[in-house]
């Protein structure tokens, strides 16, 4: 255990590092609005009242959700270009299985809300003639937002973690300069330590945010 | 463009070799939950316990673990950790030990919940109804909590076996990583990462109907 | 109501003929006639499960209704095909339907304010998105309207920090700010604590001394009797008895009405 934590590691290595979070940001908030938007239209799907288009919602929601999201972005980068016929660099190929998969959870979060929200609000809005889409927009949707709030900021703070997965494709984000750094510099410990710290310090305060967002919502309820 | 020619057949020459590593991503989920369990009990207690210290490490721990992504706790415990203890691990005994000591954090929690459920139980209607304190703990709270508890844990219990998805990065011979090896050897990786989600989504999909049909038996008894 | 009171010359603003209503094979209305003038004022009471709040629901098309016939100032709502094997349907556009629910507004039991709209937002909201009016001009209006149920000291707080009688007087305001033709209320005090009910009634009564057109569901007989200027006794999807205030409440002609009216404890006249 007489083993010596070399500080100086950490400082020469953050310059690199810092690189990484850039792309890792960059990535996170791609996937996240592609993944928010996305998911909102694949909701509308999933409560379809046609049986063929609910059927292609819950399809594409069940595929990824029940397929390991490393299986995802492999898929996207290797087998993908070879279905269309063009390559891919990594990082669209990450950015294009994490937002998918970002819109398959999100799009579960949009359903229950929308779900959650009483006959009640629909029949009071109708009351005054207001269309079914007008009703959705202006008072079905903002409920939504509000109540799910906390579960889609649980759902970023997935995305960013998810974002670490794209170092398998040699995206350059945060994960993949402390893999190559870790094997340049035979310093595991110190390298991937840090890592993991800058992780913590960059999503900690989603997490923080979501949870306190969950307390006051249970506080008002 | 040109009509790409399928042929699963080349791929599937290699089952043996699929065969053993879903054995391997199976063995790796099945020890990593049974250790998860066992952590989280202990971080459970950690958490709720009522010395400061205890709980603060409890916290902490759990904390860690929720706002670091997985694939840093797998190449953490892979490279880093020997530094430390100067006992080198081999990719399975890694891959368990990271996986164990993430889900412990995160079946600490659903732990937590459903034994806070307990202390918040409905004690007043068990004992409007003329139950002693160890019946209505033993009937009603108890059974009721451990309903509560089923669905968080089967969804964390998938959650692991799709992340032990990241043991390939160790090159451990699960699901994954021989997929990538057949993929490799036979020049047909669009066929083999479909035939891996696809095996991924069948195990997962014949895995949340069984939680299921358990669930429903529990809601009746 | 046209045979029980000598009433006015004008044509009925609202009428259904043979109104019919199923559920799947229950039919809940079974064949409903109405005639609803200019100024009349109708409390429909009945047994829990009558069909009272089916009947309203299909006046204003918040339920489809699946017989009869329902004419708003005299024009036939929806339109009536006929298939090639010569049986009749009738289909409805969702603009149609807009264009009636805006003219029979309708106040409910649970108030259903929009809960993340203040009060003077909630009765705002028909004028801008339904109405196309500018927002200053709806705020205008929509200010006037809380003030005549008595809420211009709540334009903006939000429903839940109001009272039960308070939000119930919101939802009459919104409902008020569309100008309908005709106003329904589906047991607007159901809901309310007992010191609350009385703020409602009186809002409904002065909407009463305006002339406004009002068919109201309510199992308080006694205000029924001194706001309806018709009375409808509905038993098991039919119109059991019809008649003024005074006829219903003091004179029933049918049995089953006369053990309603007296198996009705809170009615006292
Ligand atoms: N959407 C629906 N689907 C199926 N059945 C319905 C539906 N709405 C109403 N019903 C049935 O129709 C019948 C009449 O219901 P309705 O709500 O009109 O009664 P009501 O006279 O208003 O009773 P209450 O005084 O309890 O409000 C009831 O048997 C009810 O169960
Ligand atoms: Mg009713």
């Amino acid at each position: 255990m007489g083993y010596q934590f070399d500080f100086s590691m950490v400082v020469k290595i953050l310059p690199v590092l810092w690189r990484g979070v850039l792309v890792t940001l960059e990535l996170w908030v791609i996937c996240l609005a592609v993944g928010l938007v996305l998911g909102f239209f694949v909701s509308l799907a999933r409560i379809s009242p046609f049986a063929p288009v609910r059927l292609a919602g819950r399809s594409f929601v069940e595929l990824f959700r029940n397929i390991p999201a490393l299986i995802q972005l492999i898929w996207f980068f290797y087998a993908f270009p070879i279905l269309i016929g063009a390559q891919l660099t990594p990082f669209v190929a990450a950015a294009l299985g994490i937002s998918l998969n970002t819109a398959a959870f999100s799009a579960e979060i949009y359903r229950s809300g929308i779900q959650s929200i009483e006959r009640g609000q629909w029949e009071g809005a109708m009351a005054i003639g207001m269309s079914r889409a007008d009703t959705f927009r202006r008072v079905i949707l903002p409920q939504v937002f509000r109540r799910m709030l906390p579960a889609f900021t649980n759902r970023a703070v997935e995305v960013a973690k998810v974002t670490s997965l794209a170092s398998v494709l040699s995206v350059h984000e945060l994960m993949y300069q402390g893999r190559v750094l870790s094997s340049t510099y035979y310093r595991p410990l110190e390298i991937l330590t840090t890592v993991g710290v800058v992780y913590l310090v960059m999503i900690y305060p989603m997490t923080w945010t979501s949870s306190a967002l969950e307390r006051r919502m249970r506080r008002k309820a | 463009m040109q009509q790409y020619e399928w042929d699963f057949g080349a791929v599937l020459a290699y089952w043996p070799m699929l065969l053993h590593g879903l054995w391997g991503t199976v063995a790796i989920s099945a020890l990593a939950i049974l250790f998860g369990i066992v952590g989280g009990g202990l971080v459970a207690a950690m958490r709720m316990s009522r010395h400061v210290a205890l709980r603060t490490i409890g916290t902490a721990y759990i904390e860690f673990y929720r706002n670091t992504p997985g694939i840093v706790h797998f190449f953490w415990v892979y490279y880093a950790l020997p530094v430390i203890t100067n006992v080198k691990l081999g990719p399975l005994e890694a891959a368990v030990v990271a996986l164990a000591t993430q889900s412990s954090a995160f079946y600490a929690e659903v732990l937590r919940g459903g034994i806070q459920s307990i202390v918040r139980g409905q004690w007043e209607g068990a004992t409007a109804l003329g139950m002693s304190r160890a019946d209505a703990l033993r009937r009603i709270i108890v059974p009721q909590a451990a309903r509560r508890m089923v669905a968080p844990f089967v969804e964390r219990s998938f959650e692991i076996v799709k992340t032990s998805s990241l043991a390939s990065t160790l090159a451990y011979g699960e699901l994954l990583y021989q997929g990538m090896q057949i993929a490799s050897i036979t020049y047909r990786p669009l066929e083999t990462y479909s035939l891996l989600a696809l095996i991924y989504f069948a195990l997962l999909y014949v895995l949340s109907s069984l939680a299921k049909i358990l669930e429903d038996r529990l809601q009746e008894a | 109501m046209s045979e029980i009171a000598p009433s006015t010359t004008d044509a009925p603003i609202l009428r259904s003929e043979n109104l019919r209503k199923s559920f799947g094979p229950i039919e809940v209305l079974k064949g409903i006639d109405l005639d609803v003038k200019r100024g009349d004022r109708i409390a429909i009471i009945g047994g829990s499960g009558s069909g009272k709040s089916t009947l309203l629901r299909c006046l204003n098309f918040m339920e489809l209704p699946t017989g009869g016939k329902v004419f708003l100032e005299g024009e036939r709502i929806g339109t009536v095909r006929t298939a090639r094997d010569g049986s009749q349907s009738v289909t409805y556009s969702e603009r149609e339907l807009m264009s009636v629910r805006r003219r029979v507004g309708m106040v409910f039991q649970q108030f259903n304010l929009f809960p993340h709209m203040s009060s003077i937002e909630n009765v705002m909201e028909g004028l801008v998105t339904v109405m196309r009016r500018p927002k200053s001009e709806a705020r205008a209006r929509a200010a006037h309207e809380l003030e005549r149920v008595g809420l211009s000291d709540k334009l903006d707080v939000y429903p839940g920090r109001l009272s039960g009688g308070q939000q119930q007087r919101v939802a009459i305001a919104r409902a008020l700010a569309m100008d309908p033709e005709v106003l329904l209320f589906d047991e607007p005090t159901s809901s309310l604590d007992p010191e609350l009910v009385g703020e409602v009634l009186r809002t409904i009564l002065t909407l009463a001394e305006d002339g406004r057109t009002m068919l109201l569901v309510t199992h308080e007989l006694g205000f029924a009797y001194r706001f309806a200027t018709h009375v409808i006794y509905l038993y098991d999807g039919v119109v059991h008895e019809t008649g003024t205030g005074e006829q219903i409440f003091r004179n029933p002609q049918k049995e089953k009405t006369r053990a309603f009216i007296a198996r009705s404890s809170e009615f006292s006249l």
